[in-house]
């Protein structure tokens, strides 16, 4: 695959890095892994296998041999040559023609069939910007850069062969709502809060800062204090977690988030709704509500179920 | 011992309730975490701790399959507290002593001057002092494989610096928060840098990645430059 052009932050991401929080190693992998994954599946890949995670900008693709492509995700226009290419749908790409991917709001996800051929460094071939190791040589993609890509699977060579079109008649199911709006469960020092501080996180209306990045969403709005001040121990944190430094400005942790941290958590963005929060960018309003613990899981359950339903009709449909 | 979610898919065991000693109540955390990896808990795909806590990770529907019937909470609960009662309050695994070699040379310990300021010693006498202590590794975070070693003499307990550097080098040996680290790869930093050691304490290569883990014992060594470049080598 060679990248014509890479746009401003196009990186190399599977589903993650899991099982070395306990080193320092962040998760990295695609903000919102269940686009990833949908977008695998559209192309007869394994669910966590590397694909592009676009940003902002304009890139353009151009492969070797013929490939199927899809891509899940923010409002991006992408094209197979002339043709204009829906997210959740597949497409057949032939070596000649070039994939332009136009970024017009939030992140994007796009897989290849066969998937991106990076090493797989500590279980995952996601970029980790901070550490610069693991996807393509430890960063962003430039201009130029030539990525090899794996063979295509035979699941994929079947869904190809079958398409009369250049575009799938079928697609994924929409798992995402486009809401600004994050389902929250209680944070750990939810209680220490004061009440004021707690009803107004939520119900005010946060707007996204600009040095928001991978790392974080930083929040800017109504200031939120702590009941109880002195500095706590830095303690393990997941991402999504909703940190209150000194300053009273929320930050939300994403994906290249810190493993431990000593900010009081107010509340923590539910699993399935960071799918959500990975499309929010500089300037967007964001509101919370809060739900319960059990209800958090239903979706995520749920979630899980949906995407495990689509796997199996791809597979039965293309047996 | 308290448990709490972080979260959908973590929870938190917060050990504080039963020690006031910060030494005694890292090793409890090391040995619970210790024993929490040994006793494999269906869905629980990584443990991770700090000075008084330890973060279990899992794969929801994996617990959920493993729970049969029962709630999450409870079978976590049940899981978590029966794998700690086996394992008793001490860690079963071999303490690793490592010793890393420090240059202190001016070039490297960027402010030796301000922490001998501070604390009203001689830079030698700071540097005296940092050798002489014995530390254990709290955890590792902050970036991959930065240690925060818990056990630095209490004259060098001395707040961040007023304005965080942008880039501290790779391998710059820091003092903050009562504490002393290492930073493994290059980034922006706050702490106080004193010197910096030519041995690699993070490399995605490798597994385990990092040199040091929590619980290690670590103790410093003096190098002159001419060292720390054979070393670099």
């Amino acid at each position: 695959m060679i990248v014509l052009s890479a746009g401003f932050q196009t990186t190399v991401q599977d589903c993650g890095r899991v099982g070395f929080r306990k080193f320092g190693v962040t998760i990295a992998g695609a903000l919102d892994s269940v686009s990833m994954r949908l977008a695998n599946l559209l192309v007869g890949n394994e669910d966590c296998a590397a694909g592009l995670e676009i940003a902002t900008g304009r890139v353009r693709l151009q492969f070797g041999d013929e490939r199927l492509i899809a891509w899940c995700g923010g409002e991006f226009e992408v094209r197979i040559g002339n043709i204009s290419l829906p997210p959740l749908h597949c497409a057949r790409i032939a070596p000649d023609v070039i994939c332009e991917v136009q970024a017009k709001r939030g992140r994007a996800w796009l897989a290849i069939s066969g998937g991106i051929d990076v090493p797989a460094l500590l279980k995952s071939r996601s970029t980790d910007l901070r550490a610069h190791f693991g996807g393509h040589c430890g960063r962003a993609l430039r201009d130029k850069d030539e990525l090899q890509l794996y063979p295509s699977s035979a699941l994929a060579l079947r869904i190809g062969s079958e398409m009369t079109d250049e575009i799938s008649d079928w697609g994924a199911p929409q798992l995402t709502a486009r809401d600004r709006v994050l389902r929250l469960v209680e944070g750990r020092q939810w209680e220490q809060f004061t009440e004021d501080s707690r009803a107004r996180f939520l119900s005010g209306t946060f707007s996204v800062a600009m040095n928001s990045d991978r790392m974080g969403l930083r929040l800017e709005g109504e200031e939120i204090s702590i009941a109880k001040t002195g500095e706590l121990p830095s303690e393990p944190i997941a991402p999504g977690a909703i940190q209150i430094p000194r300053n009273g400005a929320p930050i939300i942790l994403l994906g290249d988030g810190q493993t431990i941290g000593g900010y009081p958590k107010i509340a923590h963005v539910i699993t399935v709704d960071l799918a959500r929060a990975a499309q929010l960018q500089p300037l967007d309003q964001v509101r919370f509500e809060l739900i319960a613990l059990a209800e958090a899981r239903d979706l995520l359950l749920k979630r899980e179920r949906d995407i495990a339903l689509f796997r199996v009709g791809l597979q039965t449909r293309f047996a | 011992m308290r448990l709490d979610a972080l979260g959908d898919s973590a929870v938190i065991l917060d050990f504080a309730d039963e020690y006031s000693d910060p030494d005694k109540l890292l090793r409890r955390v090391l040995a619970a975490a210790e024993a929490l990896e040994r006793a494999q808990i269906p869905g629980v795909v990584e443990i991770t701790s700090a000075y008084q806590s330890v973060a279990l990770f899992f794969d929801l529907g994996r617990v959920v399959a493993a729970a049969d019937e029962h709630r999450v909470e409870d079978f976590l609960n049940d899981r978590i507290t029966s794998a700690l009662a086996a394992a008793g309050r001490a860690s079963r695994k071999k303490v690793r002593a490592i010793e890393i070699p420090v240059c202190y040379d001016a070039e490297f310990a960027l402010d030796l001057s301000g922490v001998a300021e501070q604390t009203t010693l001689d830079p030698a006498e700071v540097i005296a002092l940092h050798l002489s202590a014995k530390y254990i590794t709290a955890c590792i975070g902050f970036m991959p494989g930065f240690p925060f070693l818990a056990g630095l003499p209490r004259r060098l307990h001395l707040p961040r610096l007023a304005t965080p550097r942008t880039r501290v080098p790779a391998g710059s040996v820091a003092i903050a928060a009562g504490q002393s680290g290492i930073y493994p790869l290059e980034s922006p930093g706050g702490w106080n840098v004193i010197g910096r050691t030519p041995i690699r304490l993070f490399d995605a290569n490798a597994n385990p990645p990092a040199l040091l883990r929590a619980g290690d014992r670590v103790r410093f060594r003096s190098i002159t430059r001419d060292e720390f470049n054979a070393l670099m080598r």
